[in-house]
């Protein structure tokens, strides 16, 4: 019995891991997409000046997207007549698909990857690309002309956006000599050596390429394929029940993927800032051995779990905050600005990697990272005296400079 | 390795059975996906080999960028009855004769290519190392050496193509400048692509 299992483990020992990661994967996003829809709609209501959910589970209304997801599965699951029966059931799988495919080589912590690649950025973005053709399938098999639209306008969006965050990516590629995520993570122990802060190109990379990221997850304020308003809610129109719920894993499933790309591109990965690679510390220096490197990485995973959310709120925060663009200003911001800017940043860096020379590296890191802390500061320092300020003194994000009739135009009449 | 014998019977079976799926499909979108699959398919055999690069070009390419382009086509162009295609008995037959006769081309190639080099042809790891003694043993001749390092340097113009022999002199070339000339033929298509497609201004109207 033990002979004939050991003999199967030795010959499928693979499939079942591979099985095991692809199963870890698969909660993960789904614990993901479970949690981000929970932040959604309490970031949501706290700037709309809500509360959000409450009730559900207790605290903060922390299990509503667990009942939602009941609601979801116990739902009429309908197909429109005049659907396309096979692409309008293919379509969300092929998204999802796309969107867990990315997964596959990020690695969340030192090692913790499910298959190490060497091209690990460029298969991201490849496979992530063809999520745009579940979205096709999912607008054209609806057979509905609002989803078709939406599909149109979706699959012309991310198509264009995919240029220049692609050559985003490529800036601290260049930087590193590498497409390994792992190692690129491993070349950023320290805060000062995120490549972020490496030079004034790595820099603008990292807002460029967050901004495309955002369009090319068709998040606010590029949501226009899925504008409720006008569209009504735009490719995804007709789907109802699980197979919406499968769009939404996808679509919360690649925020949290670009958001992990920008976070071991620019942000260090799992570093936590200091400049010692914790497993190694717990295995070596505190003589834990194989407990640490677990210990170590649990850590690791938690700490670009951590980032990687931070990033999706910030998604969420700008969808809240900023007004939807119309569809020719989402493609001209795309073409007019980004694709030169992109080109432009990965010129810079060739340049700058081959001409500075090593000594002034340092410096300009140093020099990049103190100014963001000193913005940093500032920016608490206004957060805290602005609140305080009495009733007519102005307001964050008014209009000073114009006599328009307002809070300030009333208080000067007054 | 067993498990990958039989990894690659299953991916190559689906492969086949959806590219057989994309000619038997009359409506042009399906067809269209089941494209999809086929190319899919195939890349996951690269991965399968350990090619992770090919592979990820292969998705990138063509899964990405020309199963958008043929959708976006097939649904701006196909009206009512270029959607569902009927193909006639004279087609079928056309195009059965050009497939067998591709196919076996292809296999007759194979075949004989495995006679002639027993050990070229390995499974992932075997590969690597083949090339790299190739390349040693016939770094100047792609047209013997059979392998995709040699060809491909050839075209980049940093290594060197086929010898030319002319009044018993060798002459190496490589292929960058009919590399060039396809990609300008490619950007050639492109912008006639965009002239064909763009709005006309009429005349004598303000833009």
């Amino acid at each position: 019995m033990l002979d004939w299992l050991l003999d199967f483990l030795k010959e499928y020992g693979l499939l079942l891991l591979a099985v095991v990661a692809a199963g870890a994967l698969i909660g993960f996003m789904l614990v993901n997409a479970i949690f981000s829809v929970w932040l959604e709609r309490k970031v949501a209501g706290r700037i709309q000046d809500r509360l959000g959910p409450t009730r559900v589970g207790g605290k903060f209304g922390w299990l509503q997207t667990l009942a939602d997801g009941m609601k979801l599965l116990v739902k009429e699951d309908s197909i429109p007549a005049a659907a396309d029966q096979f692409l309008f059931r293919l379509g969300p799988y092929i998204a999802l698909l796309g969107s867990f495919l990315a997964f596959l080589v990020l690695p969340f912590g030192n090692g913790v990857v499910a298959r190490e690649m060497n091209i690990a950025v460029f298969f991201m973005l490849g496979v992530m690309s063809s999520e745009v053709f579940g979205i096709i399938l999912i607008g054209y098999g609806s057979g509905s002309k609002w989803s078709l639209f939406g599909g149109m306008r979706e699959a012309a969006q991310m198509v264009s956006y995919e240029i220049p965050m692609a050559l985003c990516v490529l800036v601290p590629v260049i930087v590193a000599g590498s497409m390994n995520l792992g190692q690129i993570a491993l070349m950023q122990q320290g805060i000062w050596k995120w490549f972020v802060f490496h030079d004034p190109f790595t820099f603008a990379a990292f807002w460029t390429y967050y901004t495309c990221a955002m369009a090319s997850c068709k998040r606010a304020p590029f949501d226009l394929a899925e504008a409720e308003s006008e569209l009504v809610a735009g490719f995804h129109t007709e789907y109802s029940g699980f197979r919406w719920l499968v769009i939404f894993m996808a679509e919360y499933g690649s925020m949290f993927a670009v958001s992990g790309i920008a976070v071991i591109m620019f942000l260090g990965g799992w570093s936590t800032g200091v400049p010692w690679e914790l497993t190694e510390v717990f295995e070596k220096n505190l003589g834990l051995g194989a407990m640490g490197i677990v210990i170590g990485n649990v850590i690791n995973v938690l700490v670009f779990m951590i980032k990687g959310w931070l990033l999706v709120f910030v998604m969420m925060w700008v969808r809240w905050t900023l007004p939807r663009l119309r569809i020719d200003q989402v493609m001209m911001m795309c073409l007019k600005y980004l694709v030169p800017i992109s080109c432009a940043l990965l010129l810079g860096v060739a340049v700058w990697t081959l001409f500075v020379p090593g000594w002034v590296q340092p410096f300009v890191s140093a020099g990049i990272f103190g100014l963001c802390m000193l913005a940093l500061l500032w920016l608490i320092f206004q957060m805290v005296t602005l609140a305080k300020k009495p009733p007519g003194a102005g307001m964050p994000g008014m209009w000073r400079t114009t006599g328009l009739p307002g809070y300030q135009g009333a208080a000067k009449q007054a | 390795m067993e498990l990958q014998i039989y990894i690659f019977w299953v991916l190559a079976g689906l492969t086949g059975l959806c590219a057989i799926a994309t000619v038997v499909t009359q409506n042009s979108v399906r067809s269209a996906t089941w494209l999809l699959f086929t190319l899919a398919g195939t890349s996951a055999i690269f991965f399968l080999l350990g090619a992770d690069l090919v592979g990820a070009i292969q998705l990138l390419v063509y899964v990405g960028g020309t199963m958008v382009l043929v959708v976006f086509g097939v649904m701006l162009t196909a009206q009512g009855p270029f959607i569902n295609m009927k193909t006639s008995g004279a087609e079928w037959a056309i195009s059965m004769f050009a497939g067998i006769a591709l196919f076996s081309v292809l296999c007759f190639g194979t075949l004989a290519y495995n006679e002639a080099k027993p050990k070229a042809v390995d499974v992932a790891g075997g590969v690597a190392a083949s090339v790299a003694a190739e390349a040693k043993l016939q770094p100047q001749n792609p047209s013997d050496s059979h392998n995709s390092v040699t060809i491909g340097q050839a075209l980049m113009g940093s290594g060197l193509g086929p010898m030319h022999q002319r009044a018993g002199q060798v002459t190496a070339t490589h292929y960058l400048l009919p590399f060039e000339i396809v990609s300008v033929h490619l950007l050639v298509v492109l912008i006639g692509a965009a002239y064909l497609a763009r709005a006309k201004k009429r005349k004598g109207v303000a833009a």
